[in-house]
């Protein structure tokens, strides 16, 4: 524990004087052989450093900026005194999973975006201070009280185990309520380790957010698919739950569309992460298989987190080369910034403005090549980005010998089509109000991607504290109101989804 | 984790197992298949599940060892654990009465599709069942199906046994005879079932094969199982994996799943390797092929799978054939071509 006093308090001007501290990162020439991750992360030193350039604006914007509205100002003078298991605690408050979210979070469209730093120079680095905090806690500087709260009786049925059900699970069990978290896969986390790879999100953290859940009391059943397995029918009839959150993600991979597109050797991007990630094709004694990149040219579609993360794990497979194909330019690429920047480190090449006709195999239906059509930009398009126009007569032909489709995941139609009763979008997500989570079914909420399609896992974590409290005070009232807003919730997830169309392409 | 009830051989390295899964069994229907991890680290196959009993709570897996997975489960006996299985996934399949029904199965496929037979007869159908194998000790469950079909007809490659020849000859030879086919089930090896839908499409007999592509979750999330029906793209784990036989492209199928061969063959060789040196987790499935398996009559007279079916056709004779309860699926794992 630090001592009370803490540095010497800075003044503004000084503080403004100290430039942004940068992650300390493993060298790109090795990194891009190895799955371990790239960014170190910062020494208590760094960290003090850098929380004493917030100038503690009197109407910090970057509150504003967070969708969870994380107390930033006051985590990060915390931080700049030294006072690090306090930051932990206001971190806390409102984010459940601040060693992921700041990882992964797109920080330079939220909170850094708004940081008054940023209008003359560099923003606050914001996200590298809550995943220090957060690793801080983790590794033992913090000591976790784990105090049992009296029990409600009520049984609460979490299905996945994504940001969005851990959360939900963990603010559930704090309010007393018993838990049970169901996941089909064998494994717990849900994008966060069948997509996230290890070089970005150790899957060690994750496994420790659930250790952590496992003792505050939550139930965890794998194997277990709901709509299948159980019917939600069941879990309120037999299983005895009082009821259900929906945070099964948005697990249906988008395609292309394109001849071809079933030759062996074209992959959804779900599959060769979660071949590589989840199924740990990367050991040299996993079972399961990817296809040997050694040597290989590697095309990954889509230029988001998705694409950046399938490109990069090329490379570490040890790909002879790696590309992004993606079919706008670069201001338009939605990944992370820090994803591109490291991209681009590790030797990724970016092939703009194209965008695929047909991939090609050989006679034993392997891709061989991919023929490309050049693109340009014409005017904005729905989503207010400059609509990409093909160029008559401009295409190539690539050889590749693995093809990545990054460019998204619609809903999974499993609890559509096993619940009918629950009112799903003409997208396939599942009709949630946006604030109470409620659905269309008396004691089912749904809240994160599969209400939203592909977002964020900020967003996601938000939706299930959300949901949280509007199962909280379901269960205790008992009242469901006759019919959520449904033209609201219409209208909220038609921008949502249409905000996910624009994070996956 | 689910612990095996029973583990008993078939043929060579064919083992039909019982495992504890009391929610799967509750709801598993025919032609549904779970997705499984022998251990901890292990890949995820699918299995079409043969036969299940809700008010005990087990389903039936019938496994042919082609591959490193298959055969470390195949060593595995009543006590052990199996340390995931995830189900019933797919769609069941679609039974009704078509009037004459020809059950195919090639290999394990033929025990798989064993109880389709029983829920086609139960149906009211006419059964006929061809059952084939590379050479005779491959022929599975026949006495079972003498019991429950109206005919059935046994082919091996190599003449040891039955008619000398594939499945589509006797097939082909009832459909140039004038015998009127309405239902065509095929379940077994890639060629098989192609050969098979081949034979059929001249004549517009309604023919359905249930496929078997890779798989890694079976929840429709990865499109690993994709495949090409007609001029659509279907996930076969969630879609299927029963399809129209004169729609699938069997072609891009069988590429799709040799994709890994050389890594199969090298992983089968060093668990061979390793299981030959003793090193292995697992007993001795030659031993316990020895102990339980004897090929000149390895009619599973104490198989459960038996009694079970003998079981229901007692009671179908006794109640309204509608109230089918049975089954039928994909061959266990991928059949070698
Ligand atoms: C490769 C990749 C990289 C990404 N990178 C970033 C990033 O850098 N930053 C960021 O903010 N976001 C990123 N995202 C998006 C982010 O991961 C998702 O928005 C977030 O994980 C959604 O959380 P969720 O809880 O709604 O769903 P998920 O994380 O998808 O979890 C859903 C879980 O439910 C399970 N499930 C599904 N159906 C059932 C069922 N019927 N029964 C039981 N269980 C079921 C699934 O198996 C899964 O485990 C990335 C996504 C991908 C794919
Ligand atoms: S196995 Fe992954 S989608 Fe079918």
């Amino acid at each position: 524990m630090a001592s009370e006093s803490g540095p010497k308090k800075l003044t503004p001007k000084e503080r403004m004087k100290i430039p942004r501290q940068s992650m300390p990162a493993e060298d790109p020439n090795t990194r891009r052989h190895d799955f371990h991750e790239v960014n170190l992360g910062f020494t208590t030193a760094l960290a003090v450093k850098e929380a004493q350039r917030c100038i503690e604006c009197k109407k910090p914007g970057c509150i504003q900026g967070c969708p969870v509205h994380v107390h930033i100002r006051e985590f990060v003078a915390l931080v700049a005194e030294e006072r690090f298991e306090e930051a932990a605690q206001i971190i806390k408050q409102d984010n459940s999973l601040p060693a992921i979210c700041g990882r992964v979070c797109p920080q330079e469209e939220q909170c850094e975006h708004l940081c008054v730093l940023g209008k003359k120079g560099d923003p606050v680095a914001i996200g590298h201070l809550e995943r220090f905090v957060a690793d801080w806690e983790r590794n033992g500087g913090g000591l976790m009280t784990v105090q049992r709260p009296e029990p409600t009786g009520k049984r609460v049925a979490v299905v996945g185990s994504g940001p969005a059900g851990l959360s939900c699970a963990t603010d559930l069990v704090k309010q007393g309520h018993v838990v049970t978290v169901f996941e089909a896969l064998h494994e717990l986390g849900g994008v966060l380790v069948y997509g996230i790879p290890e070089f970005r999100l150790p899957k060690e953290i994750v496994h420790a957010e659930i250790r952590q859940l496992e003792k505050l009391g939550v139930e965890f059943q794998t194997n277990v698919v709901i709509g299948q397995t159980v019917t939600i029918d069941e879990l309120f009839g037999e299983e005895g739950f009082d009821a259900v959150f929906l945070g099964v993600g948005a697990g249906l991979p988008r395609f292309l569309n394109v001849p071809g597109e079933n030759l062996v050797g074209v992959y959804s991007s779900n599959e060769f992460l979660t071949r590589v990630n989840l199924m740990k094709a990367y050991c040299q004694d996993s079972d399961t298989p990817v296809i040997d990149l050694e040597g290989r040219n590697v095309a990954v579609f889509g230029a988001g987190n998705t694409a950046m993360d399938a490109v990069r794990t090329a490379l570490r497979l040890g790909a002879k080369t790696a590309r992004i194909i993606y079919r706008r330019s670069a201001d338009e690429m939605p990944a992370r910034k820090e994803e591109i920047h490291h991209a681009k480190e590790e030797g990724v090449e970016f092939v703009l403005l194209h965008r695929p006709l047909e991939f090609v195999g050989d006679a034993e239906r392997r891709l061989r090549h991919v023929r490309l059509q050049q693109m340009e930009l014409g005017p904005p398009d729905d989503s207010g980005r400059r609509r990409p126009v093909p160029i008559e007569g401009n295409e190539t032909t690539l050889d590749i010998d693995l093809a990545v489709v990054a460019i998204g995941n619609e809903a999974n139609p499993m609890i559509q089509k096993s619940s009918p009763e629950i009112e799903h979008t003409k997208w396939g997500t599942i009709q949630a109000d946006d604030e109470t989570c409620r659905t269309s079914r008396r004691g089912v909420f749904a809240g994160g991607d599969i209400v939203t399609g592909g977002a964020t896992v900020i967003l996601a974590m938000g939706a299930g504290r959300r949901a949280a409290a509007s199962i909280d005070e379901y269960l205790r009232t008992g009242a469901w109101e006759a019919e959520p807003d449904v033209e609201a919730a219409n209208a909220d997830s038609n921008a949502d989804a249409n905000a996910g169309v624009k994070a996956a392409e | 984790m689910f612990p095996i009830l029973e583990a008993r051989s078939l043929a060579p390295d064919v083992v039909y197992f019982r495992i504890e899964a009391p929610r799967i069994a509750r709801k598993r229907r025919a032609g549904q298949f779970v997705i499984l991890r022998v251990k901890d680290g292990g890949e995820r196959i699918p299995l079409t599940i043969a036969d299940s009993d809700p008010d005990e709570g087990w389903i039936a897996l019938i496994v042919q060892g082609v591959g490193k997975t298959t055969k470390m489960l195949n060593a595995l006996t009543a006590g052990d654990t199996i340390a995931d299985v995830a189900g019933p996934l797919g769609e069941p399949s679609h039974i009704e009465n078509f009037g004459t029904a020809v059950s195919i199965g090639g290999g394990v496929g033929a025990a798989i599709a064993y109880p389709t037979a029983v829920a086609l007869k139960d149906a009211g159908n006419e059964v006929i069942s061809i059952l084939g194998g590379r050479t005779r000790e491959l022929v599975i469950l026949e006495n079972e199906m003498r019991e429950i079909c109206d005919e059935v007809l046994t082919t091996t490659d190599d003449g040891s046994y039955g008619i000398h020849g594939r499945v589509t000859d006797p097939l082909a030879e009832m459909i140039r005879s004038g015998r009127k086919i309405d239902f065509v089930l095929a379940i077994g090896p890639i060629p098989m079932m192609k050969a098979v839908a081949e034979t059929t499409r001249p004549h517009g007999i309604r023919t359905v094969v249930s496929l078997n592509p890779i798989m890694v979750d079976g929840t429709g999330m990865c499109g690993g199982c994709r495949v090409t029906i007609g001029d659509e793209t279907k996930f076969a784990c969630v879609d299927g994996p029963e399809f129209d036989a004169h729609l699938v492209d069997f072609d891009t199928l069988s590429a799709r799943n040799r994709a890994y061969l050389d890594f199969e063959h090298h992983r089968l060789e060093q668990y061979e390797h390793r299981h030959g040196a003793g090193e292995g987790l697992f007993p001795d499935p030659e031993k316990r092929d020895a102990e339980t398996h004897d090929p000149e009559t390895h009619d599973p007279e104490g198989c459960h799978l038996a009694r079970r079916i003998r079981a229901l056709k007692d009671e179908a004779e006794r109640t309204e054939p509608q109230n089918a309860t049975s089954t039928p699926g994909t061959s266990a794992s991928r059949p070698e071509e």
